[in-house]
């Protein structure tokens, strides 16, 4: 290959534009690339909250969400949420300077609070159903179901893998590809809190609209 | 049989002798092939070096076999119809029954959009990207060879319900409350569903690879302004997939919830809405259409160039048109269905953004020809795609300029001037460009070019077959002939549909042109030896390595200063009269390492689809748990790179010199 020849004269530092500085390292490209797929998830949601808007309104004459949704179980959840992403981000500080114990006790929290989370979730679920309001009954609810069970479904997804970073952490201690996928989960996690925020909106709060 | 779910022998259908002759045929083709492999002793080999490779050249390559090979599939789906139609006119009833012919459309539109059209330009991209831009590998190769594999799982399941139950009767959008389980209670539509699932995974999974490489990888010096416009299309193109194949993902995954647990998103009952999925369909669709168009018109590009040499005329204003078409893909959705009785103002709205979008594409068609225009034209069989596709593009958008009109829409909604239209933009528009391609870096490939004069023939046949097959479609349309009609009582029709059958048959024998061209390359391939990397006096930096590259691509990372780079290279060494001195400091390079994850994950996805779409719940869960694992093995492996000692680079790269000369 010779154009490389000729180019090995331009110095580095005249390159001044950044597009032009060559291959980013392997931790930038892991980072973006699972920040363009978190984008995508994104757009899954956005279609799954689009299917919500149409159908939030189509009860067929059962339970509608004013008459099911708890606000007080909301809020509980919308906390541990909160706080799970909270704990995340000192488990990111304490990945930075690689202090294990910081990392397992951020780990250890986040996880209880996630999984407090889902509890909560769950148990809302199995009152919704108990009272009749399955998702077989309306629109309404195949999409209230769908839309926030998908959400239940990736913090579920979340958790184990957690749960695996912390045994790939403790086999193999701080390596570059170990950091690299923490950082990525680290990612997913504060993205399904944007994704809550947009749910506790759009189906908690908009939902008991009279 | 509750451990097979509803799976038993009726399910093989051995009373349509149609149907088990192809299958008769596919089975003794599949066993042939396979058997001849292993007599042969090539299991090891592709074992390690194709089904295992995590190379990007490697993996395109694959996709383009795999999407050539379903071409032969839809085009015998296609001249199929096209034989019934002609001959079912008023008594006769031809010889493919209702329910038949119905399974046939559908697998047409889904076969020729997912795993033909979708695998050619994806097969190019992975090819050629990682090469223009000066890149040792995509991001990341090992989710490359996963896309690939899940890809070939949705192929499998499509050809599978061939043998094993039915395809969808639903046409290949399988809009709902049709496609409900109340009005298809067969596997047929779940059939369709599982395959564009599993598949839909690995296109989002490409989008997602391919975004990162072109914004993250390319060679020192290469900034954006000076990407062949070939990976300006291809990263329009992924940005599309990442942003609309997950509304796909979505809206399938809701049907599949009506379907197997009752919900009620699109059912005519409980407050289902059903134009809901119409709608998300095409939010998905239409975005769909840019992501096969865009690629094409980036190897046009590539092919007007170099075979003019000239630069591409208009290179900023073909790049903003590519980025226009990306954004304003979002907006013309509704022009899929003006009938659905939205109100006038909004059918409006989406009537003028359709014509909009032909702006940036009449942009793009006047650079093309500019840049021919004063040129020195080779004619060589790309080109001859290439000026083929523009003299047939530009009416086949005209057409579609007229459809965007409601008013005009609403006249021939669902008629075959529809199916016209959308066969007079996307031949031209993805087939020819995927063609076109394939001539052009074919010999970058496998180190020869292929043959130009069964080359020439077959682009005759496909472009003469191609109007005989469709202009006929815009008559009978306008006299009121419905889409998919498995049979009609118009005799005034008859004749057209026979010259669209004509068309077919010349279709075929361009088909059978390209057969023998690859036959007869192969023989010859001594004589059409690519011995310098650069066949057709390149421009871009493809064409500067050897043929077939190295598993590395470049030994030393170019650095690029312009556009066209490897152009103004040998521009400057034929100025200087001498080639440059090869002494580089060779080192050795990192290459990804083989891995069978994606093939593994996919035979567990194929599992997990049939095993869903029979009701086999025991082995869809084994299927999963077979994936989940392959998947973990792959996460706690800990070597996942092999080094290529400087010495190998360095030999490698003094045995292939670059050659510069008019």
């Amino acid at each position: 290959m010779n154009v490389a020849v000729e180019m090995d004269a331009v110095r580095h530092g005249e390159l001044l534009d950044i597009s032009e500085a060559g291959p980013a390292p392997k931790r930038i490209i892991a980072g973006f690339g699972f920040w363009i797929f978190l984008l995508s998830d994104i757009v899954m949601f956005s279609a799954l909250f689009a299917g919500y808007a149409v159908l939030a309104k189509a009860s067929a004459g059962g339970l509608t969400g004013a008459q099911l949704f708890d606000q007080r179980n909301v809020a509980m959840e919308t906390a541990l949420l909160l706080l799970s992403s909270y704990s995340c981000g000192m488990m990111s500080l304490a990945i930075n300077s690689q202090r294990y114990l910081a990392t397992f006790l951020g780990a250890v929290v986040t996880f209880l609070l996630g999984a407090a989370f889902l509890a909560l979730e769950l148990n809302e679920f199995q009152g919704m159903i108990a009272l009749g309001a399955t998702p077989e009954r309306s629109a309404f609810l195949s999409a209230f179901f769908t839309l926030v069970g998908s959400h239940g479904l990736h913090v579920t997804v979340g958790l184990a893998w957690l749960v695996l970073m912390m045994v790939q952490l403790s086999l193999r201690g701080f390596q570059d590809v170990v950091l690299r996928r923490l950082h990525c989960f680290s990612l997913f996690w504060h993205a399904l809190d944007i994704i809550w925020v947009l749910i506790f909106t759009v189906v908690y709060l908009m939902g008991v609209l009279p | 049989m509750t451990l097979l779910g509803k799976l038993d022998w009726s399910a093989v259908p051995f009373d349509q002798p149609i149907v088990m002759g192809t299958v008769g045929v596919m089975v003794v083709a599949i066993v042939s092939v396979l058997s001849w492999v292993t007599l042969r002793g090539y299991v090891r080999y592709l074992w390690r070096e194709w089904i295992t490779s995590v190379d990007h050249k490697r993996i395109g390559v694959m996709y383009i076999v795999l999407a050539l090979v379903m071409l032969l599939r839809g085009f015998a789906d296609g001249i199929m119809m096209r034989t019934q139609q002609g001959i079912a006119a008023g008594g006769a009833q031809g010889y493919l029954p209702p329910e038949h012919f119905d399974q046939i459309f559908s697998a047409h539109g889904t076969i020729m959009i997912f795993f033909v059209a979708m695998p050619l330009v994806i097969g190019l991209m992975n090819f050629v990207v990682p090469l223009q831009l000066g890149a040792r590998d995509v991001a990341f190769p090992t989710m490359n060879s996963i896309s690939f594999w899940l890809t070939a799982s949705g192929v499998l399941l499509t050809n599978l319900s061939l043998a094993i139950g039915e395809f969808a009767k639903t046409g290949w959008f399988a809009y709902p409350p049709l496609s409900e389980l109340q009005f298809s209670p067969g596997v047929g539509v779940d059939y369709y569903l599982w395959s564009l699932q599993i598949s839909g995974v690995g296109t989002l999974l490409s989008g997602v690879n391919f975004v990162t490489t072109i914004l993250k990888i390319r060679a020192p010096g290469m900034s954006y302004m000076r990407m062949p416009v070939f990976c300006w299309t291809a990263l329009a193109s992924n940005l599309l997939m990442v942003a609309a194949f997950p509304v796909l993902t979505a809206l399938f995954a809701m049907l599949l919830l009506d379907r197997y647990l009752g919900f009620h998103f699109f059912t005519v009952d409980a407050g289902g809405n059903a134009m809901m999925y119409v709608n998300l369909f095409w939010v998905w669709g239409h975005p769909e259409v840019y992501i096969l168009v865009l690629p094409a018109f980036g190897v046009y590009s590539e092919v007007a160039a170099t075979f003019s040499g000239k630069s591409l005329f208009g290179y900023r204003s073909m790049v903003l048109a590519t980025m226009a078409i990306c954004v304003l893909s979002y907006t013309v959705w509704l022009h899929h269905f003006f009938t659905m009785g939205a109100s006038a103002s909004v059918n409006a709205f989406f009537g003028i953004t359709s014509m909009i979008i032909g702006v940036p594409t009449g942009v793009k068609v006047f650079n093309w020809l500019f840049t021919m225009y004063g040129g020195r034209v080779r004619f060589t069989v790309p080109v001859l795609w290439t000026i083929g596709f523009m003299v047939t593009f530009v009416f086949g958008g005209l057409t579609g300029v007229l459809l965007a009109l409601p008013a005009v829409d609403w006249q021939v909604h669902n008629s075959v001037f529809l199916v016209a239209h959308f066969h007079h933009v996307i031949i031209p528009g993805v087939l020819f460009g995927a063609i076109a391609g394939y001539n052009y870096w074919f010999p970058k490939a496998f180190g020869f070019k292929l043959d130009e004069r069964w080359g020439k023939a077959a682009f005759w046949c496909w472009f003469i077959g191609f109007h005989l097959a469709f202009m006929p479609l815009y008559v009978t349309g306008l006299m009121g002939m419905p889409r998919r009609l498995q049979h009609s009582d118009v005799l005034a029709w008859q004749p057209w549909l026979l010259v669209a059958e004509v068309g077919a048959i010349v279709i075929f024998a361009g088909i059978i042109c390209q057969i023998v061209q690859i036959v007869v390359s192969i023989r010859h391939r001594e004589q059409l030896r690519d011995t310098t990397g650069d066949p057709w006096n390149g421009r871009t930096l493809e064409w500067s390595t050897a043929s077939p590259p190295p598993a590395w691509n470049f030994a030393v990372l170019p650095r690029v200063d312009g556009l066209d780079a490897f152009w103004a290279h040998k521009q400057r060494v034929l100025a200087k009269q001498e080639l440059p001195v090869q002494q580089h400091a060779y080192r050795s390079i990192e290459v990804p390492k083989n891995s069978p994850v994606g093939f593994v994950t996919a035979f567990f996805a194929v599992v997990t689809g049939f095993a869903l779409i029979w009701h086999i719940w025991w082995m869809a869960g084994f299927g999963v748990l077979g994936a989940v694992a392959t998947l973990l093995a792959f996460m706690f492996r800990t070597k996942d790179e092999v080094e290529i000692p400087a010495d190998e680079v360095a030999l490698f790269d003094r045995a292939h010199p670059v050659e510069v000369s008019l």
